[in-house]
């Protein structure tokens, strides 16, 4: 699978202070998250990336094309979506969006029938019209994807895309990533401060740190793997001999406070096995959790990591 | 994709090639400014003066019409020489002035002011082609207003006036083309580099007018505080005023430039220092756009 982005001893520096250190990866995935504190570099990195910065070492390539020698092809392959309030006030929407969808190449026809089309389906089709200064700040968000997606990019930037909006405007927000990432016509990059977000977005993490790569993973794989372990919380007979008949399946174990019992399971064990010998050994299990690093977990570990590495 | 379906789909149809992009901010910027009437109204009275020296130009030129209006020696009713596309450029620039003023800060500042340009220049556009983009709106209109009469006036001065008259003044035409180009150049600039500096139409607007009026005021003040005359440099009406008085007459000048462009006898600077002097204004202009036209501004 040719990656999506590769960074090559990435490296930039703004004024006399490096921002980016030497940041080298390569990500494939659908969607992935930026994560990072206030400062590690995650708005920088887009940045560049969109060929305002220029790197002051290394390179980075997007779909194969180097951002350096190709920056007015890799721009013409993506959708961005700032995190700031981006627009002219004066503008309808949809005069908007068909303009910025005209300065990226297509024809005035087509690009007017895109601007209506993406306003319908980021759920704005009857403001449209309005003066975007007139918008309240979640149809300013949504004007802003709307702008970012009109041309049919086969890259997409999302700088905060949930920045300042009320619960049911962020799920809203959240469910279009969803469906555009479902759609599997172009990828996604979503940097953000919330966990939540990219953890329902993505499929691949990259933390940021003071500039550096801190943590980069897989969460598809994560999640397949942390499949295995499991958390329950049992009562009745003694859990001494049901720890036992469990062990026997091949379970790995650890005893918890207050009846919890901590698993690993084997390959091919069934949850069903579980039950059958609870109830061999009269044994409730009143609770069961996969449990898994949350990518909270994650990013905590990565910023606490000495070496930066998890 | 058909709007009722309200879904996400690709794009996969013809793109228009980087030239054609281009055009699309002046056509945007066109399509505003012919919302506003009085700019409307303003370009269209612009066109008054050459119009009336046109009909003169055709009066003078037609007998029936002397006889009928009962002139005689219709041709001293007009020359038309150096002293004519002088008069007529310096009308016209200090419209094309007043034009740059309310139009060129409405061109850029709301850009800035918005945030809009790191969407302008996430897209397959260069900076310089944003301030091409924006600036070509400017060049024409101002081109409209300027030059492009001068020449129709010239071409009909020609025209009935025969062949050897065209020849013996091409250098009217040529001087007009290239002294309204450096106007509008200077102008053009000026206008951009301002919005984009102060991000503010009004302010904008009227620090043009500043730059022009308060300028020639401080070197002015110079000249009469110091006894010199090198405070001209300042002068920017000055500065374009000398420079066309070269171009339309070269050394052997009669004039002493146009209306409201006049370098006046014995204020004058040697013509290294308008042609410096402009040009410094133009890199100062570039400079600016240049710190100011970024996808993404960045706080050392």
């Amino acid at each position: 699978m040719e990656p999506v982005i590769e960074l090559d001893g990435l490296e930039v520096r703004l004024g006399s202070r490096t921002i980016l250190k030497q940041l080298k990866a390569s990500f494939s995935g659908r969607a992935i998250g930026l994560l990072g504190p206030n400062g590690a570099g995650k708005s920088t990195l887009l940045n560049t990336l969109l060929g305002f910065h220029k790197p002051s070492a290394g390179t980075a390539r997007i779909l194969g094309r180097d951002v350096r020698t190709h920056a007015r092809e890799v721009r013409s392959l993506i959708g961005y979506m700032p995190e700031n309030d981006s627009f002219i006030a004066k503008m309808s929407g949809v005069r908007f969006v068909r303009l910025m969808a005209e300065l990226a190449g297509l024809p005035p026809e087509h690009a007017l029938e895109r601007a209506h089309e993406a306003f319908f389906y980021v759920g704005l089709g009857e403001v449209r019209y309005r003066q975007l200064g007139t918008y309240s700040l979640g149809m300013k968000q949504a004007a802003k994807l709307a702008q970012a997606i009109a041309h049919g990019p086969k890259l997409l930037f999302l700088d905060e895309p949930t920045n300042g909006l009320d619960p049911p405007a962020r799920t809203r927000m959240i469910q279009l990533i969803q469906e555009i990432r479902a759609r599997g016509d172009l990828h996604l990059i979503v940097s953000s401060h919330l966990l939540r977000d990219v953890e329902e977005c993505c499929d691949e993490v990259l933390i940021l740190k003071d500039g550096k790569i801190a943590a980069f993973c897989n969460l598809e794989e994560e999640r397949r793997s942390n499949r295995r372990f499991l958390e329950i919380e049992t009562r009745g007979a003694t859990n001494g001999n049901f720890i036992e008949a469990i062990e026997k399946l091949g379970c790995e174990t650890a005893t918890g406070a207050q009846g919890r019992l901590k698993l690993i399971l084997p390959d091919g064990l069934e949850l069903r096995q579980l039950y059958q010998v609870a109830d061999e050994q009269n044994v409730q299990i009143r609770r069961l959790n996969h449990k898994r690093d949350s990518l909270e977990d994650i990013f905590l570990k990565a910023m606490e990591s000495a070496d930066g590495r998890i | 994709m058909a709007v009722y379906k309200k879904t996400y789909r690709p794009y996969e149809g013809e793109l228009t090639g980087s030239f054609r992009r281009l055009l699309v901010m002046p056509r945007y910027a066109f399509e505003d400014l012919h919302r506003s009437r009085f700019l409307t109204i303003f370009f269209l009275a612009s066109f008054i003066y050459p119009l009336i020296c046109a009909l003169m130009i055709y009066v003078v030129h037609n007998t029936s019409a002397l006889a009928l209006l009962g002139v005689q020696g219709g041709e001293r009713l007009i020359s038309v020489d150096v002293g004519f596309f002088l008069r007529l450029l310096g009308w016209q620039s200090m419209l094309a002035l007043f034009l740059s003023a309310f139009i060129g800060p409405g061109l850029v500042s709301p850009d800035l002011a918005n945030n809009a340009l790191a969407l302008y220049l996430a897209r397959p556009f260069s900076r310089w082609e944003y301030v091409i983009g924006k600036m070509s709106v400017l060049l024409i209109l101002l081109s409209l207003m300027t030059w492009v009469p001068g020449l129709l006036l010239f071409g009909l001065q020609g025209y009935l006036q025969g062949w050897q008259w065209t020849h013996d003044n091409f250098r009217l035409a040529w001087a007009s083309f290239t002294a309204a180009w450096i106007w509008i150049l200077v102008l053009s600039l000026l206008a951009l580099a301002l919005s984009a500096w102060v991000k503010w139409k009004p302010a904008a607007g009227a620090l043009m007018f500043g730059v022009f009026f308060v300028a020639a005021g401080f070197g002015a003040t110079i000249n009469g505080v110091q006894r010199t005359t090198w405070g001209n440099i300042f002068n920017i009406f000055y500065l374009i005023g000398s420079v066309w008085v070269q171009l339309f007459e070269g050394s052997n000048n009669t004039t002493n430039g146009a209306v409201f462009f006049r370098a006046n006898q014995g204020e004058v600077l040697p013509m290294w220092c308008s042609w410096f002097g402009l040009a410094m204004l133009c890199g100062i202009c570039l400079y600016m756009l240049a710190r100011k036209i970024r996808g993404m501004e960045v706080v050392r």
